[in-house]
This record gives C-alpha cells, sequence and structure tokens, in this order.
C-alpha cells in the first residue's frame, strides 16, 4: 500500500520527530563532552544538576536563555544577528538526507510503506557538502560583524580552513562514491551490504581517514581548533556572541557533530547495518545510533587529547598531504573498480 | 663559568655542529633571521591588545601586537599591572619582616624567593648558616623548582591547545605541594625561610614521604616525555619556533633555563654555590638549540637533577640546629620562647627592635626557577634597610619579548610567552 495521505503523514512525523530527537542527544552528547573531558582530565565534571549531573545542559540553556541580549555598538547588526542562523540551520538541513533504516518497496510501518530516510534523493551527498560549505559563513560572518579583531582573525582563519578541508573532503568522498556508483546516501549503505568486512572503510581505509581529519576540521575541534583557539583569539569568532546567540553557535557545533558522525558512519561504517547479518532482527536505527554514539565519542577522545596545529601547519597538511592522498586515493579506487568490476 | 657573569660580552659556550645536534651560533643566528624574514614583506597592520585579560597571558601582561595577517610585527608589552610597591613596603618593615613579603614576587617558588633575601641578609650581617639549616634550605628549594617546573609545563602545553596534559601536570604537582605544605604549613607562600636558617625542621614522617615522591617523580617525567617529547604536534609547534640565542639573553639578560638551553652551562647552584649546592653532586642541564622544544627539554632534565639533589641531601643530613643561634640578629625558636626568659627577651627585642645589620650594601644571586634572582640590600644601619631592590628574571624575560617573538605568528606568540616562563608577582613587584 502506497497510500499518499500515509506518505504525506510520516513524512512529517520524520521531519519534526527527527530534529528533536537530535536536539535532545545534543543535550545530552554536550553533558557526556562535560563528563568525558572530566574523567580524561583526572576531574569528575558536572555533579550538580540531576543524577550524575546529567540534566545539566538543560540547566545551562535555561543560563543563556535568561541572558541580556548584548550586541556591541559598533557592530554590524543585521549581520551579527544572521550569522548564527547560518550556523545553525544547514546543520539540520543535513538529517534530510541520513538514511536510518532500510528504504525499499518491501519495507512497512503500521501497514504502510515507509521509507527510513526523510528525502530520499540522488544527490544526498553533494547537499551535505553544501551545507558545511554554507555554515562556515557563519563563522565568517561572526567573525567580520562583531567588529573585533581576534573575531575578525577567528573569521579569516576559519574561511581559510574551510577551502583547505572541504577540498580534501570532497576528493576523499569521490572514492566512496565511485565504489557505490552512486551519491545517494540510500544507494551508498545498500553497497555495502553484508557483513562487516564488506563496509568501506576497509578498501577506503585512506580516503575514510582523510575523510575523519577532515571532518574534524570542519567541526573547529582540536587539532584544528583554529577559529576559536582560546589560548590565542580568546574566543575567536564567539568573543563578542553572548547569551542563546553564542548558545547557537555552541548548540550548531554539536549538532553538526551528530550529523557528521552519522555521515561518516553511512560512507564508511555501512551506516543502519548490522556488523553481522545474523544480527539484522535489531532495527536499523538502532545499529546508526550506536555508531554516531561511538565516533561521537571518537571525537571526544581525539579533542581532549592531541595539541592544536599553527595556522600555516594547518594550510600545509590540507593542501600538501590530505589533498594529494586524496586524488591518490581516488585514482586508485577508479582503476581497482574499472579492471576488478 | 663563573667569568661569563662579571663579562657579559663573552663568547658563550656554544659547541660546534660537528657534535651532532648543537648547532654553532651562526646557524641559530641563520635560523632565527628565517622567521624574522616575513618582515620583510608586510603590508598594512592590524593591532590587537593581549592582555591582560587574555586567556592564555599568564598573569596580568598586556602585549600590544601589530600584526600583517598572522604575522607578528611588532610587540608593545606593558608591564605594571600588578605593581605592589614591594621595595618600598619592604623599607617600612624590620629585616624579618620583610620575608613574607619576598615570598609573593614569584609565588610558584615561594621559598626560592625567601631563600634569595635571606642569603643576602647573612651576607650583608656576615651571618653563618648552620649545615642542617643549608641542607633543610636546599630541599625546600628544589621542591620549589619541580613545582614550578611542572606547572610551567602543564600551562606551556595547555598554551598549545590540549587541556587534559594540564590536568595531569596539575596532580602531579599536588605531591610536591603536599610535600611543601608539610615542611612549611603552607602551599605556596611559605614564609619558611629565616634570617639565620629555616623557620622549622623538618617534621616527622617528611623523609619517608620525600623520598616516595621523588622516586615517583622521575617516573612522571618520563611519561611527559612520552606523551609531549615525541609528539608530532607539539614537535612541529616548538621546534625552531622562538630562537633566542645566547648573544641575545646576555644582551637582554634573559637567564635561567633560556640560557641554558641556548648553550651556556650557567648555573648559579654551580657557578656560585650557596647553600648546600656545593656539597651535593648535580649536573646542570643544558640544551643547545636556543628554541621552545629545548627550554622544555631542559626544564624535564632539571626537575630530574632537582630530584637527585633533594635525595642526596635526605641521604646526607647532618644533624645540628637548623637555624643559627646569634641572640642579636635571628629569631628564637617559638617552643623555647614559652619557657626561657633569655628566649622571650630576644624574641621581644626581635620583633619589637628587629635585627641590627651593619652599614653597607650587598647584592647577592641565587638561582630561581625562572633564572637567576638577585637582591640588592642598602643599609645604614638599624633593623630596616634603606633601600632593597630584587632584580627578578621574570621582569628580564618580559622586556625580551619583542626580539623573541617579532616575525613570528600569534600562535608562536602564546607558546613563546610561556616557555620563557614570566610571572607578573615576580616582574612587577
Amino acid at each position: 500500500m502506497s497510500d499518499p495521505v500515509a506518505q504525506f503523514v510520516f513524512l512529517l512525523i520524520k521531519a519534526i520527530l527527527m530534529p528533536v530527537l537530535i536536539i535532545m542527544m545534543v543535550a545530552f552528547i554536550i553533558y557526556f563532552e562535560r563528563k568525558f573531558a572530566g574523567f580524561f582530565q583526572g576531574r569528575v565534571g558536572p555533579t550538580y544538576l540531576g543524577p550524575w549531573g546529567s540534566l545539566q545542559s538543560f540547566g545551562d540553556i535555561f543560563k543563556l536563555l535568561s541572558k541580556e541580549d548584548l550586541i556591541p555598538t559598533r557592530a554590524d547588526k543585521p549581520v551579527f544577528r544572521l550569522a548564527p542562523y547560518i550556523a545553525f540551520i544547514p546543520a539540520f538541513l543535513v538529517m534530510a538526507v541520513l538514511p536510518f533504516g532500510p528504504v525499499s518497496e518491501e519495507t512497512y510501518l503500521f501497514g504502510y510503506q515507509f521509507d527510513y530516510v526523510i528525502a530520499n534523493f540522488d544527490t544526498g551527498l553533494v547537499l551535505f557538502l553544501a551545507m558545511g560549505a554554507i555554515a562556515v559563513y557563519g563563522v565568517v560572518l561572526a567573525g567580520w560583524s562583531s567588529n573585533n579583531n581576534y573575531s575578525l582573525l577567528g573569521g579569516l582563519r576559519a574561511g581559510a580552513q574551510m577551502i583547505s578541508y572541504e577540498l580534501a573532503m570532497g576528493f576523499s568522498v569521490v572514492g566512496v562514491m565511485v565504489m557505490a556508483g552512486s551519491l545517494n546516501l540510500v544507494a551508498i549503505v545498500d553497497g555495502q551490504a553484508g557483513n562487516f568486512w564488506d563496509w568501506y572503510f576497509i578498501p577506503q581505509v585512506v580516503g575514510g581517514l582523510i575523510f575523519f581529519i577532515a571532518t574534524i576540521a570542519e567541526l573547529n575541534r582540536t587539532p584544528f581548533d583554529l577559529p576559536e583557539a582560546e589560548q590565542e583569539l580568546v574566543a575567536g569568532h564567539l568573543t563578542e556572541y553572548s547569551g542563546m546567540r553564542w548558545g547557537m553557535f555552541y548548540f550548531a557545533e554539536y549538532v553538526n557533530l551528530v550529523v557528521i558522525s552519522g555521515i561518516v558512519a553511512t560512507l564508511y561504517f555501512g551506516g543502519w547495518r548490522a556488523p553481522f547479518e545474523v544480527l539484522d532482527f535489531i532495527p536499523g536505527p538502532i545499529w546508526l545510533l550506536v555508531k554516531i554514539c561511538l565516533l561521537v565519542f571518537l571525537y571526544m577522545w581525539v579533542r581532549w587529547t592531541i595539541f592544536r596545529y599553527r595556522y600555516n601547519q594547518l594550510m600545509s597538511i590540507g593542501w600538501k598531504v590530505l589533498l594529494p592522498l586524496a586524488i591518490l586515493n581516488l585514482v586508485v579506487t577508479a582503476i581497482v573498480v574499472n579492471v576488478v568490476g | 663559568m663563573s667569568d661569563q657573569h662579571d663579562n657579559a660580552t663573552a663568547a658563550p659556550e656554544v659547541q660546534g655542529s660537528a657534535v651532532s645536534g648543537r648547532p654553532t651560533l651562526e646557524e641559530l643566528k641563520e635560523r632565527k633571521a628565517r622567521s624574522r624574514r616575513r618582515l620583510e614583506h608586510t603590508g598594512e597592520v592590524m593591532t590587537i591588545s593581549m592582555g591582560p585579560q587574555h586567556p592564555s597571558m599568564h598573569g596580568v601582561y598586556r602585549a600590544e601586537l601589530d600584526l600583517d595577517g598572522e604575522v607578528i610585527v611588532a610587540v608593545r608589552p606593558e608591564i605594571g599591572n600588578l605593581h605592589r610597591g614591594v621595595e618600598k613596603l619592604c623599607e617600612q618593615r624590620t629585616y624579618h619582616q620583610i620575608i613574607p613579603i619576598t615570598d609573593r614576587l614569584d609565588y610558584l617558588a615561594g621559598f626560592v624567593m625567601n631563600h634569595g633575601y635571606c642569603e643576602a641578609v647573612e651576607k650583608l650581617m656576615g651571618l653563618e648558616v648552620p649545615v642542617r639549616g643549608r641542607y633543610i634550605r636546599t630541599i625546600a628549594g628544589e621542591l620549589c623548582r619541580i613545582a614550578n617546573h611542572i606547572l610551567w609545563l602543564g600551562v606551556h602545553i595547555m598554551d598549545l591547545g590540549t587541556q587534559t596534559f594540564f590536568c595531569i601536570c596539575f596532580r602531579d604537582r599536588e605531591y610536591v605541594l603536599d610535600l611543601l605544605e608539610m615542611l612549611t604549613g603552607a602551599r605556596l607562600t611559605h614564609s619558611f625561610g629565616r634570617i639565620g636558617g629555616v623557620a622549622k625542621d623538618l617534621p616527622d614522617g617528611f623523609d619517608h614521604r620525600c623520598r616516595k615522591a621523588i622516586d615517583f617523580l622521575p617516573q612522571r617525567v618520563a611519561e611527559y616525555e612520552r606523551i609531549v617529547k615525541h609528539n608530532r604536534i607539539y614537535y612541529k609547534r616548538a621546534k625552531g619556533v622562538g630562537i633566542f640565542t645566547s648573544e641575545d639573553c646576555y644582551a637582554w639578560r634573559v637567564t635561567g633555563p633560556t640560557l641554558r638551553s641556548a648553550g651556556v652551562a650557567r648555573d648559579l647552584r654551580k657557578d656560585e654555590p650557596y647553600a648546600a649546592y656545593d656539597e651535593v653532586d648535580f649536573e646542570v642541564a643544558v640544551e643547545y638549540n636556543a628554541d621552545v622544544y629545548d627550554r622544555f627539554l631542559v626544564r624535564m632534565k632539571e626537575i630530574r637533577e632537582s630530584c637527585k639533589i633533594v635525595r642526596r641531601c635526605l641521604d646526607s643530613l647532618p644533624d645540628g640546629p637548623f637555624v643559627a643561634r646569634d641572640a642579636g640578629r635571628t629569631l628564637p625558636l617559638k617552643k623555647n620562647v614559652l619557657r626561657d626568659p633569655a628566649a622571650m627577651i630576644q624574641d621581644f627585642y626581635q620583633v619589637f627592635e628587629g635585627p641590627q645589620v651593619p652599614k653597607g650594601e650587598v647584592y647577592r644571586a641565587i638561582e630561581a626557577p625562572k633564572g637567576e634572582m638577585g637582591v640588592y640590600i642598602r643599609s645604614e644601619g638599624g633593623a630596616k634597610p634603606a633601600r632593597i631592590r630584587f632584580t627578578t628574571p621574570s621582569f628580564y624575560h618580559g622586556q625580551a619579548v619583542p626580539p623573541l617573538v617579532e616575525g613570528e605568528m600569534v600562535s608562536d606568540m602564546v607558546a613563546i610567552f610561556a616557555s620563557i616562563d614570566v610571572v607578573l608577582g615576580d616582574c612587577d613587584r
């Protein structure tokens, strides 16, 4: 049964439920980040609000909402107000193309045909790259409109970093695209059907690593957190932001973290698929959630472990190491796929 | 090496590059010139104010940076935000009462400051410190040095972007601070030095706990090196950055680990021994590349050497009094004050009148963790100094910031500034 009314209702439910769930998840991921950071550093992290401090993020949100809304007198006010939204919205749009379960004519929910993806269209991967590129405008504009030299430096760094890493990221993804023969994330997951050794992280190990590194730069996390390098630029592009405007940047960062973890899981770790076919009875969304959580932990681990690169070193890694490697990876993949397949 | 102190323009001892890893002065200058070459094509500059509220400025140092993109074109440092008029305060107090003020100079190594001051006063008085007192001073001073270097490491690494390591360092510093607390009763401002010795004898159980800590600390240092020394990102951030050759050091009166990282084995503990340093055997940590990375290596070596010194002092700790018994010039033991009339009179006299110091002037320098800390005292007789002057290392290190960072990048500014180890309490006084 492919009832158009049912399809529309499902779509509405998916489109509302998914952002809400991810926002809830982000609240706890922020809590876990702080808790893990505490454990890594021999501290206990937040403990006061709720059991083991688990409601800390909600407390933070209320605190941010109740704060005075400050805009510097000499800031470019419309742009200053707009920038958090530019950072915030693209993060959510990528969710639309993220498949969290099987997408076919034979999957049913409550007797109706159901696609476990909000928008199943052929250029999903391009949407992800495009949204990543747009989100950087939020950072650049925030840095520029604050009328603060530290913010400006942060914004400039973000722009330069984006250019150098989006390229490597794009080229590393093309390897996956060549193997799956499609830009559609649903098709990419279908290409990884089987056990975990059929996932793309084995043939695409170089591409996967490049993609992972590039996403760290995309997420502005250590060792590539140059735009907001606390010890150098105070808070970079966020220096003049306070209250919920700052909170939106902060939130967008974590929504991005979840979504990008989802993309990494989808591209290289089989998306919603179980690591062994015998485990297929566990529903796809749960597998995706588990993978996202593990990847988020990996990002946290990296962030709290290593040093920050210097601006010019970051550039040289992006242009001189990652980009050539990504292109090489693409060429080798293309040749192998043509010869073997 | 001691003649170098008198003759600042003497050619520094820098090994030729025939010995691997020991570049000549010319090579170092060439490396330094490489970063300064960035200054040749600067366009429009943007001025930013770094500090005193900047998160990575140590204390209340302020620097105005002229930037061309990310390159630092010019620096105008500004100090004095923490000025408390220490030298003037000292003129109003008796020699005993000055001791707690000296703690507040370099509050990260409080006892060393006490020590330097006491050494100067004793030199002025011609007072001999008992052997046990000198050994206890050495132990406390070296513990301060360890605490200071561990804190330095944590802060330096945090400036390079990882906060986790900072917490590791703070955890390990606690062991040393616990020892100091046990010994002196305070964690930071020890006020443990006394004219003619120290305030208290070693407490019961100190020997055991101290040995445990100094057996354990070199392992921790090895772990720091495992985490930091061979870290690729640290290597890239620190190697060849912030080169300050021995010539520059002499020109700007930069001492301590920064000078030793430039290949000069200058250490007052060795060159002009005081306390018990001539009776224990230790090595002066020297490195040759004069960059941030070598300053890290020097400090790590120094922690190891300090552990050795403490261990040897504990091994050969002599019995006897720990403070000179000189009724006219030193404070009596507190427990005697309450029982012995003579001691009570002495205490009364010392507290109300102060020690009687002959006319004259004196300069005495000791090796503080951050560099050479000198005390100049001019006495016109009586219980209060006519003029007292502290030449503290941080002041000279702070003024050397412009030649250190010009031509480097903003990110290096924080790394270099941390690497020369400036404490603003020490600098502004």
